[in-house]
């Protein structure tokens, strides 16, 4: 018996399905404010805010011994405004952190978190482990909602000792289908940079994401984890694959354009968003592959390729850029044969 | 969750590194020369002159890998194929021909596995750095990558801090320094950091404090050898008569040097000058025989700390002793 918050979304959707495949899994309830766009299986559908002390009602009745919160919103345009995005994110955790506590069949919860919550700054180790404390805390938007989710998490789990709290601390994802702001990013035709910066990137591929969380679902395991591709890309690197030029802003105007942008509805570029671009984050999963016992199928460069093939190239592909090497080679080498 | 819970021991100054950072290049040596991808006539070697279209050829495969992003960084942005064709190109001269870099014991650091380089720094800007980076990759049999550990002013600064992590510099810090060196890197750490590198010329070869031997600390975690590294030359550089220190206050950085030539030359006063080095290995110090709980323990990481310093200025008195004359 399965609760999945934030089920109409792509993510939560494919897990309320994947979940009925597995034999463990008896029934799943998806909960969400809107109605599902994708086809949930035989998973039943309960439109309800999590906000909103009914959800403690829902997993009462039902008797749902797994939580899977995944109702936790990246950007201000995906809830209608900041403001409404962190109640949904911090009221809602409590709202249904405070349920789970008072329905004794829960035994398990799993949180989607977000390495976001490591903040990204120069003074960063090159990779954070999940015991590293942040050297800088998130000031705000979506990388704080997350510290505080993490925090109540944290608080719930020493209220009831006797549920099994597990956090994924998901890397940034990607994938063919997946809506997350480095796909928009991703996605213009022209990609705005820090100048004289190069940051690390790292991505998880929508289906590594799903099986972890499956994993975390019906199997034992418990701890906090770090989930994400192995090895990182540059920017510039990754604008090279995706084939898209790049246009370095110096700093103090990219923030400015970083609001453009978000005011636009192009793209939503979040001060802590920018951070990322600047500094670059990178976490070490190694956890996930000795405690889980999974290995992502993807890593980070595959995890970029797949979406770019998906999604498309910009102007600038590797067919073409080969194609002009080997005009030229073969030009050079028919001079000096003639 | 608490800020500032971290002790970062380490704060060695670091490696600000080569300017140049064209995408273009005419290295002769840029990848493998049958990468071009099907259907091109592969020049073979059967006359001299393929050899020009091959090198041409490995030239374009090595720019199309640049510009469709195929090729590999590791974690820390260590991005070999660049550092080795273009980062590195315009430090040979300047070591072969300006400084004439003389290498001594460069067999003391061993082939494979972890090893820790502790160096003596001088010079205003981390020259030293560069140099011993380029003879262990030009010089060691096994053509080892030097692994930086910088100070985090580098990793704050834009265009440097991209540069740093490209060329196998990270931020100092025992985490990277000890995964580097798990990983069986060698790293290289600078542990007198800007009180090495901006010290007055009147204090040269005189090493400064080294740090809180956070370095020691690494090594005896990894359990990796620790080669003391002494460089006779880069102290002449640029001698630091004087240090503008309102300006540096105001630029936020630790010093800003004035020598014989800047700023009174304007941008002729950057050339260093052409003095002559010496860079030796010294025997290494093996930290195998404490067990791992030894990297808690501060009595014998001091007692380490200071075994290496003592070295590195033992070899430095002697080489100076050895030294004809600055410039010869």
């Amino acid at each position: 018996m399965v609760l999945v918050t934030g089920v109409s979304r792509y993510l939560g959707s494919r897990l309320a399905r994947a979940l009925q495949a597995d034999p463990a899994v008896s029934r799943v309830i998806g909960v969400d404010v809107v109605p599902p766009a994708e086809d949930l299986g035989s998973a039943e559908f309960v439109r309800a805010d999590i906000r909103n002390p009914v959800i403690a009602k829902v997993i009462s009745s039902a008797e749902v011994d797994t939580v899977v919160h995944l109702a936790v919103i990246a950007t201000p345009s995906g809830a209608g405004g900041r403001s409404s995005m962190k109640e949904i994110n911090v009221i809602g955790t409590m709202q249904l952190l405070a349920a789970c506590q008072k329905t004794p069949t829960v035994e398990r919860l799993v949180v989607r978190s977000s390495t976001a919550v490591y903040g990204a700054g120069p003074r960063d180790p090159a990779l954070f482990t999940e015991d590293t404390e942040p050297r800088t805390l998130p000031r705000s938007g979506y990388a704080k909602d997350v510290a505080e989710i993490e925090g109540y998490v944290r608080g719930f789990g020493r209220r009831r000792p006797d549920v099994d709290v597990t956090m994924l601390r998901f890397a940034n994802l990607l994938g063919p289908v997946i809506d997350t702001p480095f796909t928009r990013y991703f996605s213009l035709p022209v990609l705005p940079t820090v100048l004289g910066f190069d940051p690390r990137l790292q991505f998880v591929h929508e289906d590594d994401a799903l099986e972890v969380l499956r994993r975390a679902t019906v199997e034992d395991h418990e701890g906090t984890y770090n989930v994400s591709g192995d090895g990182v890309l540059l920017l510039s690197q990754a604008a090279r694959r995706a084939g898209r030029p790049t246009l370095p802003l110096p700093a103090p105007t990219a923030a400015v354009a970083g609001q453009l942008f978000r005011r636009a509805g192009v793209v939503d570029v979040s001060p802590e968003q920018l951070d990322v671009l600047t500094y670059g984050r990178a976490v070490d999963s190694t956890r996930l592959r000795t405690d889980v016992g999974y290995v992502p199928k993807y890593d980070t460069p595959d995890a970029f390729d797949e979406f770019v093939r998906a999604r498309g190239r910009g102007a600038l592909t590797a067919e073409r850029v080969r194609w002009v090497e080997r005009r030229v080679v073969s030009v050079l080498t028919a001079g000096r044969g003639g | 969750m608490m800020p500032d819970a971290r002790v970062i021991a380490m704060d060695e100054s670091g490696p600000g590194r080569a300017r140049r950072r064209t995408e273009a290049g005419d290295s002769g040596h840029a990848g493998e020369p049958e990468d071009f991808g099907p259907g091109v006539d592969v020049p073979h070697d059967e006359d001299r002159p393929g050899d020009w279209e091959r090198r041409v050829a490995a030239s374009l495969a090595f720019l199309r890998r640049r510009i469709t992003g195929e090729y590999e960084v590791d974690e820390f942005g260590f991005d070999p194929e660049l550092t080795d064709t273009l980062l590195m190109a315009p430090l040979r001269p300047l070591y072969r021909q300006y400084f004439r870099v003389e290498v001594r014991g460069v067999e003391n650091v061993p082939s494979t596995g972890g090893v820790l380089v502790v160096a003596n720094h001088s010079g205003a800007i981390p020259l030293d750095a560069m140099m011993t980076q380029l003879a262990l990759l030009d010089h060691h049999p096994a053509h080892r990558h030097l692994r930086m550990l910088g100070a985090d002013l580098v990793f704050t600064l834009p265009f440097l801090a991209p540069v740093a992590r490209k060329s196998g510099a990270t931020m100092a810090c025992s985490p990277d320094a000890e995964r580097l060196l798990a990983r069986g890197e060698v790293v290289g750490v600078w542990p007198e950091g800007f009180k090495g590198i901006g010290k007055p010329f009147s204090e040269r070869y005189k090493l400064q404090r080294f740090g809180r031997g956070g370095f020691v600390s690494a090594a005896l975690r990894a359990g990796t050898p620790i080669v003391p590294c002494a460089i006779v030359g880069a102290e002449e550089t640029y001698p630091i008569i004087g240090n503008l220190k309102t300006l540096a206050r105001l630029l936020g950085l630790p010093y800003v040097p004035v020598t014989p030539t800047f700023p009174w030359l304007g941008l002729l006063g950057l050339l260093p000058l052409p003095s002559k080095w010496i860079i030796e290995f010294g025997e290494p110090m093996q930290t195998d025989q404490y067990d791992r709980a030894a990297a808690d323990d501060p009595m014998l990481v001091f007692d380490l700390t200071d075994q290496v310093r003592e070295s590195i200025q033992h070899t430095l008195y002697s080489l100076l002793m050895q030294r004809r004359s600055v410039f010869l």
